[in-house]
């Protein structure tokens, strides 16, 4: 009785969470233009998105701009994650601290505090700026979960390749990147989620010539979205559910 | 030959380092703070005389009703999240361990869609004639439908609705290390399940309950485009008036010194974090 209660609870939480994205889904197949009531099965919405090129267009930038962020904020969240490891050095205090505030900061403050130095140094605001703003608030993540996972590497690995002659570089390249690549694919994945997620940070350091799906979407709220933009999330979801499941797929096979 | 290979390995990654930081993370801060303390200016945005008018603007009665409106906001939505999270965070770390890695997956696939999409979706949910409405009279639970859309229950909905994955992160980190043997501990020396509840594991979470409240408070504060889109003409969280003064006003010494309060305050928040117990392990991870 009581583990049943606990699982009707749990299946509520998760019922909410997914009720918005269940509806988008269902109303992209509504054949009618109001999302009030069902009027039977349809792909129009489909067929006229499909002729819509802008907004094709900035779902393609949205997922071009995740995986690029994904990519850089794992470059960058590893070699920080590795020297913190690795290294002593000055800062070092400093540096962790700035992680978790980066990580705790509402996208607000960072927005405009790299929309400002981006102005004033005359960084025109583009697919460039949206790369470096979006790579500063997830490579946090991605640093954090390699060091969990670091910390869990035994230590006498490293010791005995360098015992054995190896570098440096032959340290970490043949002992602790293989160990740690599940966490580095985790942060991969937490980069591209929170970057197809992020509205407040495109919406300061986007600019007009660059434009993601979140802010044609903006825009498009003011003036009335019509059903094919359910189409269009609909269709993202599931293509970023299939990017991801694949990319799982890979990395546990090489596993 | 190794040696100086392995030094100069060492010097480009530390380099790397601190002008990532220097120049992505610190620069843009501090230029935040000094152009709280500058004049506005037409064409270049800022200017000289350096002066503390624009920390005087943040007593204006009308902005001052907006923060207030926008605190109270905050803090029902952060102890709304917290009140559902916590039993649900706990149910799902005690489940067994693959299931776990399934559920917590669950909790992020719905952050594969933009939360603007979403939050956009909840429209057909709470509006007049939406699915809540539909499904309420149907069950004669309510005679006329609710006028929830447009109005603050909608943008406090749309909040908690957005930033419950925020508090079951943090909390799940915590909860899913808590050792069973302590309950039991607990039981043996007489507790009831209440006193062990409240005695052992709510203190043994507490960092998480922080790092929680804090992930979902300052972003309830600031999410605009939730009070865009659901919200009614007086539903402005502090965050649509910081947008304000940059994009519309385009007053950014005073849109910087509300930026800079609100980073002290988050500052504030943080150090009570550090001091909520054992997280001074600050390798922890926050999710």
């Amino acid at each position: 009785m009581v583990n049943a209660l606990k699982y009707l609870y749990v299946g509520a939480v998760y019922l909410v969470l997914y009720a918005p994205l269940l509806v988008t889904i269902c109303f992209s197949f509504n054949d009618s233009v109001s999302a009030d009531a069902w009027f039977g099965f349809t792909v129009k919405w489909y067929e006229r998105l499909f002729a819509d090129k802008s907004l094709i267009n900035s779902a393609l930038r949205s997922l071009f701009l995740a995986a690029s962020t994904a990519t850089t904020s794992t470059v960058v969240g590893t070699i920080i994650a590795i020297a913190l490891h690795r290294y002593r050095f000055i800062g070092q205090k400093v540096v962790y601290g700035s992680l978790s505030v980066i990580m705790l900061s509402p996208e607000i403050i960072q927005g405009i505090s790299l929309v400002m130095i981006f102005v004033i140094l005359g960084i025109p605001l583009g697919f460039s700026t949206l790369l470096l703003s979006h790579t500063v608030f997830c490579f946090p993540f991605v640093t954090i979960t390699v060091l969990v996972r670091l910390k869990g590497v035994n230590r006498n690995l490293a010791e005995a390749g360098a015992d054995l002659g190896a570098s440096d570089v032959d340290i970490v390249r043949f002992i602790l990147i293989p160990l740690i690549l599940p966490a580095v694919f985790a942060g991969w994945l937490i980069s591209f989620t929170l970057s197809i997620d992020d509205v407040i940070i495109s919406f300061f350091v986007g600019g007009k010539n660059y434009e993601i799906l979140p802010m044609k979407i903006y825009s498009m709220v003011r003036t009335g979205i019509q059903p094919d933009v359910n189409a269009l999330c609909a269709a993202l979801f599931f293509a970023t559910f299939a990017v991801v499941m694949l990319s799982y797929r890979l990395v546990r096979n090489r596993k | 030959m190794l040696k100086t290979a392995d030094n100069f390995c060492r010097q480009a990654v530390l380099y790397f380092i601190f002008i990532w930081f220097g120049v992505m993370v610190f620069a843009p801060n501090l230029l935040v703070l000094l152009a709280s303390f500058l004049s506005q200016d037409p064409v270049w945005y800022l200017r000289l005389p350096l002066n503390l008018e624009n920390y005087a603007a943040l007593s204006d009665p009308k902005l001052l009703t907006v923060i207030l409106k926008s605190l109270n906001l905050a803090v029902c939505t952060t102890l709304f999240c917290l009140v559902v999270a916590y039993p649900f965070t706990y149910f799902i770390a005690r489940f067994a361990r693959e299931r776990r890695a399934l559920f917590l997956m669950l909790i992020i696939v719905p952050f594969w869609t933009n939360s603007l999409i979403r939050n956009y979706a909840l429209i057909s949910i709470l509006s007049e004639n939406g699915i809540l409405n539909t499904f309420l009279m149907k069950h004669g639970w309510i005679s006329e439908p609710l006028k929830v859309l447009y109005t603050n229950a909608a943008v406090f909905a749309g909040m908690t609705y957005t930033l419950l994955p925020f508090m079951i992160l943090p909390l799940y980190a915590t909860l899913e290390k808590l050792d069973l043997s302590l309950l039991e501990a607990a039981e043996d020396l007489g507790a009831g399940p209440m006193a062990a509840f409240f005695r052992v594991v709510v203190p043994i979470s507490a960092p998480g309950i922080v790092a929680g409240c804090i992930m979902v408070f300052l972003p309830a504060l600031t999410l605009f485009y939730v009070s865009d889109i659901l919200g009614g003409a007086d539903s402005a969280v502090l965050g649509s008036v910081i947008r304000d003064q940059f994009m519309i006003v385009k007053d950014w010494p005073v849109g910087a010194a509300i930026n800079v309060a609100l980073t002290v305050f988050m500052l504030f928040l943080l150090h009570l974090y550090y001091k909520s117990g054992n997280s001074v392990d600050q390798e922890q991870p926050i999710w």
